[in-house]
């Protein structure tokens, strides 16, 4: 397919702009203004095509099933866009005065209180923009709070079947990452967290249920570890979705969290959603939150700033489109629904997992939670995680998280999210066991696909070792 | 599985080749194959004191980016700037043409600690069949 660069229409306007009444030589100096712009000319209904063409190549949870495990792919309410779109919320400007947006500002300060009620948690911040800005927000209150006892604090404890981004965030803290083993359940080896847990850990980095899907069952005793030895412990709410209504983090004895309200609370997730990653601490780390909170008083909604904040980690006070959804999404279901959708979100995945059993080699056979972990041991003729994961995309499914967590090998992370039918994740399954069949006695269709897709298969090496991300038509 | 006779290695796959005070190491045949098409190596820099267990090298491959650990203490004499153009050596030839980086040991001790030919190659049997 040709980029729109391409389709220039060199011999043609394209669009014809009404003539200029002002004079033209008085709006901008001479010297600032550029002789050419290299923006293509295209005609408009040329245009639309581009766009349109290119909209129908891509896939979203619009289209299909996207069970992209620890991503939490649910479907995006549409009722979300529609309060999102109210003027009130869209003809916002962030330096208006208080008063002219307290509809907003109480928006806000009820989404705090939800999320404090579904985590267990004291205080709320919804500036972060990610699940990873939300980790160094909260690892950052996390490092103030030793700074400012003098402990000299520098480690930080993350299991090894953590998302990436765990690490990452304690590294961009100026923080060292002490990895903690995994036991044959899947879930903290305790001996191992007894013996690095010491006085130099700031805390544990811990996600519940964890990357296998796996509900921590030791998690009480591990936060006592953690904090014997007075650490910290830090929820990675990544798979909140699993959870929410039933166990609240703060209850067990986490001192923060982040929420991802791209994930569990169904706001647009991939393609720069963006994202909102708010965190919730207890009340002895709410002074270190970030600037400013919103504070009521006598019905009054007003920006409280603390002497103590890190900071801003954002301009103004996060992506708030972002908030607006969430807020629509958890007054829709309510508590009773949230906490149905968690159940739904657990038996689908547990559905899954029993059928697929039989067919394909379940790394830890245990009751599941949101998600679960299959890897490609027994697949035959040296089929691969990643030949199924693109003979899937034939089927018109996106596939699973694959090659992730790294403690399995070849492995394929399911989530199905409570948004999907049962004809869906039967159709999924059939395809994943048709694969299987297709391995075994036609093992080329497998490893040669996508065959239906727009663009085949690509190769990978070439792409990693010649890498070459400037379209240099114009700029040659 | 190729695990040459004449070499020491680490239960982190990587092997090394210890001559006149002097360690060449790289990573395994079995590390390449478990890593996949290799597309990028940072390599330290010469002169860099390293100590035995540190990550000081990184290799990515169109599957994950892994760290490779020292073998032995010491400091980095050599690195083959061969590699760093040419990832791919590490896949074809990874006890000859994909070797790493040359370190001159500071610690004679510490080679006491490294696995043998049979060691390693039950080590790998036994990472086969998990």
């Amino acid at each position: 397919m040709k980029t729109i660069f391409e389709k220039w229409q060199r011999d043609d306007n394209g669009f014809t702009f009404a003539k200029l009444d002002v004079p033209d030589n008085e709006a901008v100096p001479e010297k600032f203004l550029r002789k050419s712009l290299e923006l293509p000319i295209i005609s408009e209904p040329e245009v639309i095509r581009h766009y349109t063409t290119l909209s129908k190549r891509n896939f979203g949870v619009d289209l299909g099933f996207y069970p992209l495990g620890s991503c939490t792919m649910k479907y995006n309410p549409k009722i979300n866009e529609d309060v999102a779109r109210l003027a009130g919320f869209t003809e916002l400007h962030p330096y208006m005065p208080q008063s002219s947006c307290q509809g907003a500002m109480q928006l806000m300060y009820e989404l705090t209180d939800y999320l404090k009620e579904i985590a267990g948690m004291d205080a709320v911040t919804l500036q972060p923009a990610a699940g990873s800005h939300g980790e160094f927000t909260g690892m950052m209150v996390m490092k103030n709070y030793f700074q400012e006892k003098g402990a000299s604090r520098n480690k930080v404890l993350i299991p090894d079947s953590a998302h990436g981004t765990n690490p990452a965030t304690v590294t961009m803290s100026g923080l060292t990452c002490v990895q903690v083993k995994s036991n044959q359940k899947g879930t903290v080896d305790l001996d191992d967290l007894r013996n690095k847990m010491d006085k130099d850990v700031v805390g544990i980095m811990l996600t519940n249920p964890n990357t296998l899907g796996l509900f921590e069952e030791d998690i009480l005793e591990v936060i006592r570890i953690v904090h014997d030895k007075g650490g910290l412990a830090y929820c990675d709410g990544a798979n909140l979705n699993a959870i929410m209504g039933l166990v609240r983090p703060g209850d067990l004895g986490f001192d923060v969290i982040h929420f991802n309200l791209h994930k569990s609370f169904s706001t647009p997730h991939g393609c720069g959603g963006p994202g909102a990653g708010p965190i919730g601490v207890k009340e002895f780390l709410k002074r270190y939150l970030p600037n400013p909170s919103i504070e009521k008083e006598d019905e009054i909604y007003r920006f409280f700033y603390s002497k103590d904040s890190i900071g801003k980690v954002k301009a103004f006070y996060g992506n708030f489109g972002m908030l607006v959804r969430a807020y629509t999404y958890i007054r829709g279901l309510g508590s009773d629904g949230i906490r149905l959708a968690a159940e739904r979100a657990v038996l689908n995945a547990n559905y899954m997992k029993e059928r697929l059993k039989p067919h394909y080699h379940l790394t830890y056979d245990r009751i599941c939670q949101h998600e679960f972990v299959i890897d490609d041991s027994n697949m035959p003729n040296g089929v691969t995680t990643n030949d199924i994961a693109k003979r899937l995309l034939d089927f018109g499914f996106h596939a699973p998280t694959v090659y992730f967590p790294l403690i399995v090998q070849g492995a394929m992370m399911i989530e199905p999210t409570e948004t999907e039918t049962k004809e869906t994740l039967d159709q999924f399954i059939d395809a994943l066991i048709q694969i299987k069949h297709e391995a075994e006695n036609e093992p080329d269709k497998v490893k040669n696909a996508p065959w239906t897709t727009p663009v085949k298969r690509v190769d990978a090496v070439k792409a990693a070792r010649e890498v070459d991300i400037t379209y240099c038509t114009i700029c040659s | 599985m190729n695990i040459p006779e004449n070499l020491k290695y680490t239960e982190e796959h990587e092997w090394v080749k210890i001559e006149d005070g002097t360690a060449v190491m790289g990573i395994t045949d079995f590390a390449q194959k478990m890593l996949t098409d290799v597309v990028f190596v940072e390599l330290p820099e010469v002169g860099k004191q390293v100590e035995k267990g540190k990550p000081f090298i990184v290799v990515e491959s169109v599957k994950s980016v892994s760290d490779v650990f020292a073998v032995l203490s010491g400091e980095v004499m050599e690195v083959n700037e061969t590699v760093a153009d040419d990832p791919a050596l590490v896949n074809q030839d990874p006890y000859g043409k994909g070797w790493l980086v040359k370190i001159k040991i500071s610690s004679v001790g510490e080679t006491d600690s490294l696995l043998t030919h049979d060691a390693y190659l039950k080590l790998c049997e036994g990472e086969e069949n998990k």
